[in-house]
């Protein structure tokens, strides 16, 4: 076990005394979230708002000087026809427009319930989701005093909103860039990092001599491993860190099931690092075969950056065989829709048969001697 | 029982042989060495020995153990010193040897006696990154990382190839202090002088062995009648005495050319040959032969 240590202790010298290494493991997740930070806003002003109210009642008037007196909102037109809300849109006058139903103020009224339909900029999908919010929540304030003060007369009202987003209905977010980002960089650092470390022994020739000695090749191998599973779970919690605090994303699920998924995820990167330093026998080798081998279908067959669904059903299939794409999807599952256990136990399930088989194949290959 | 046994030994890497058929015998505490030229077969030679290949046919064993089979034990009873630096460069001095010491379950106070007087030359720079070290301490260190478990076998592969000439001497004067500790001592170098130093050498070339004997045993099994020749002109000078037909061999030796002759052939018909082909102040000496002599007739060229 003291060989173990200070086997592990010599690994992580050799990580902090090289500058490269360092900044790809250490800077490298920081720089890559706080890009992506900084592409998303988060904070909403001035909401360039479109109204039409074919009406023209008391109620939608109301309604309209409730979005006017709003901090978020600036009224920039007031529409004359349905036609002409199209045409503001194209000529990107407005974020967000109110269309009210015919005789809106009647239907609240008589039947307890009038129809609000808000068609917003769906392009950047985070800023799309913050001016429904406000703009739903602008509309249930008012609902909610109008049913304070008329309780007698009607009983409730109801306003119903009707969301239409248009250009990204499906709400693509770039919240689904966080998931990716881990997946990527995790493959890269245990990977890339845990098999050019194994081959600069090789290269070296200083494999030869940790062969000659007591410690069995199984206990070099897994030595070389622990410090980038530890320095990944750093990295996972920096990432997370990072985009609960930096970029605002909402961590729906269970930071437990999330970290779960992770070390799993990890797991295999690390098995298929181990794999590859047995295939090759340089740096250069192991840097081609995991940039080209994971980053690149990571990056492309993954889901990080392509829809799988939009993808041939040739690549979709492939893409299968892509340990990053059951992360992500597992990620996403988990942080951004915040499902339960049962949503992503496919998931879970499929990287840990990806990594039993890689970790079986990886030490088959290993070698106890140098041919 | 023997530190090391090889029987029959052939390995081949696709078409090429790098070794055809060795076999000897170690004692524990002999100092034995491999004497060749680059590419004869002596780090194929020790990496079968040190378990890390496979040979092709013959067998051998190591503190009795077989190379094969017992291979995880003979890896804790061994010393191996690759031939190029097998050391982490970004590790300093004192961690690198450290690291191998708790590699082999063992501390560098416990063994301390044995490097003492080795690595009390690399002391004043321990904290110094291995890689900034000279050619000569790093192999001082390797030695060093090579001894701290008290192997009963040491390994080296070319220990002095791309040392300076004062730290092979101090090199070798190591390993013969360390041959009193009992400790077998499996040494190969592409340097003729070095092999006298040794207990017992065995002469390699292109994947045989030419002769296994002492030093004193293989210069003394060298029956020819050898000169060196001196004369203005050396590289055309050996050209003319490879022309003369009683001159069997002649190879540049340092300052003066060694040339073997058939027996009848006097000096003064040397120097006469030689004047005839214009040579003058033609200096012959009888001189007796040693291990690079003794090397170039086995090796026939």
């Amino acid at each position: 076990m003291k060989q173990f240590f200070a086997f592990v202790q010599k690994e992580f010298y050799h990580i902090f005394r090289d500058r490269r290494t360092m900044l790809i493991l250490l800077a490298m997740p920081v720089v890559l979230i706080i890009l992506f930070g900084f592409a998303i806003t988060t904070e909403v002003n001035n909401v360039r708002l479109g109204v039409y109210a074919p009406s023209q009642d008391e109620m939608t008037r109301r309604i309209t000087e409730r979005f006017a007196s709003n901090r978020y909102f600036e009224i920039v037109s007031i529409v004359k026809s349905r036609d002409q809300s199209d045409e503001i849109y194209r000529n990107n006058e407005a974020d967000l427009v109110v269309v009210f139903e015919q005789d809106f103020q009647n239907n609240l009224m008589h039947t307890g319930s009038g129809a609000v339909q808000l068609i917003v900029d769906g392009s950047e999908p985070n800023t799309a989701s913050l001016m429904q919010n406000y703009a739903t929540s602008v509309l249930s304030q008012f609902q909610s005093e109008m049913t304070s003060t008329l309780p007698s007369r009607t009983g409730s009202f109801t306003i119903i909103p009707q969301v239409k987003l248009l250009y990204n209905p499906q709400m693509k977010s770039s919240y689904n860039f966080v998931p990716g980002v881990m997946g990527l960089i995790l493959i890269l650092i245990c990977a890339m990092m845990t098999s050019i470390s194994i081959v600069r022994e090789k290269e070296r020739g200083t494999m030869e001599v940790l062969l000659v000695s007591p410690m069995r090749p199984i206990g070099i191998i897994l030595a070389k491993v622990v410090p980038y599973f530890c320095l990944s779970i750093v990295n996972v919690i920096t990432i997370l860190v990072l985009a609960v605090f930096v970029l605002g994303v909402p961590m729906a699920g269970s930071i437990f099931w999330i970290m779960i998924l992770s070390l799993v995820y990890i797991f295999v990167a690390l098995a298929l690092g181990i794999t590859i330093s047995s295939l090759v026998d340089n740096q250069v080798g192991a840097m081609l075969a995991s940039a080209m081998g994971l980053m690149m279908p990571v990056m492309v067959l993954s889901g990080m950056i392509f829809p799988i669904e939009n993808m041939p059903a040739i690549l979709q299939w492939l893409s299968t065989i892509i340990p990053a794409r059951w992360y992500i999807t597992g990620i996403k599952k988990i942080m951004i829709e915040g499902l339960p256990l049962e949503y992503f136990a496919k998931e879970l399930l499929i990287l840990c048969i990806m990594g039993a088989v890689l970790i079986t194949v990886s030490l088959k290959l290993f070698k106890n001697r140098l041919e | 029982m023997t530190a090391v046994s090889a029987i029959d030994l052939e390995k081949s890497y696709g078409k090429v042989a790098a070794l055809k058929g060795v076999g000897f015998d170690v004692a524990p505490g002999e100092l034995f060495g491999i004497i060749g030229p680059d590419g004869a077969g002596k780090t194929t030679l020790f990496r079968i020995l040190t378990t890390l290949i496979l040979a092709d046919k013959g067998s051998a064993s190591v503190v009795g153990l077989d190379v094969v089979n017992d291979y995880k034990e003979i890896r804790k009873k061994v010393g191996y010193m690759p031939g190029r630096f097998s050391l982490y460069q970004d590790l300093t001095v004192e961690e690198n040897l450290k690291f191998f010491a708790t590699l082999f379950n063992t501390t560098i106070e416990q063994n301390y006696y044995l490097i003492k007087d080795i690595y009390v030359q690399i002391e004043p720079f321990k904290k110094r990154r291995a890689g900034a070290l000279s050619g000569g301490m790093k192999q001082k260190l390797a030695l060093c990382c090579a001894l701290i478990h008290k192997p009963e076998v040491l390994f080296l592969d070319e220990p002095t190839t791309g040392v300076d000439p004062v730290s092979r001497k101090e090199f070798w004067e190591m390993l013969r202090r360390l041959k009193e500790q009992g400790i077998a001592i499996l040494v190969s170098t592409p340097y003729m002088d070095e092999a006298s130093l040794c207990d017992r050498i065995a002469l390699v070339d292109d994947g045989t062995f030419l002769g296994i004997d002492t030093p004193r045993g293989i210069v003394d099994s060298y029956k020819e009648i050898i000169w060196s020749v001196k004369a203005p002109g050396m590289p055309k000078l050996l050209k003319a005495l490879r022309t003369i037909p009683e001159v069997k061999t002649a190879f540049a030796f340092g300052d003066v050319h060694h040339v073997t002759v058939k027996s009848g052939y006097t000096m003064d018909m040397l120097k006469s040959d030689l004047g005839q082909k214009g040579f003058r102040d033609v200096e012959v000496e009888k001189i007796t032969p040693n291990i690079e002599d003794a090397y170039m007739l086995l090796a026939g060229k």
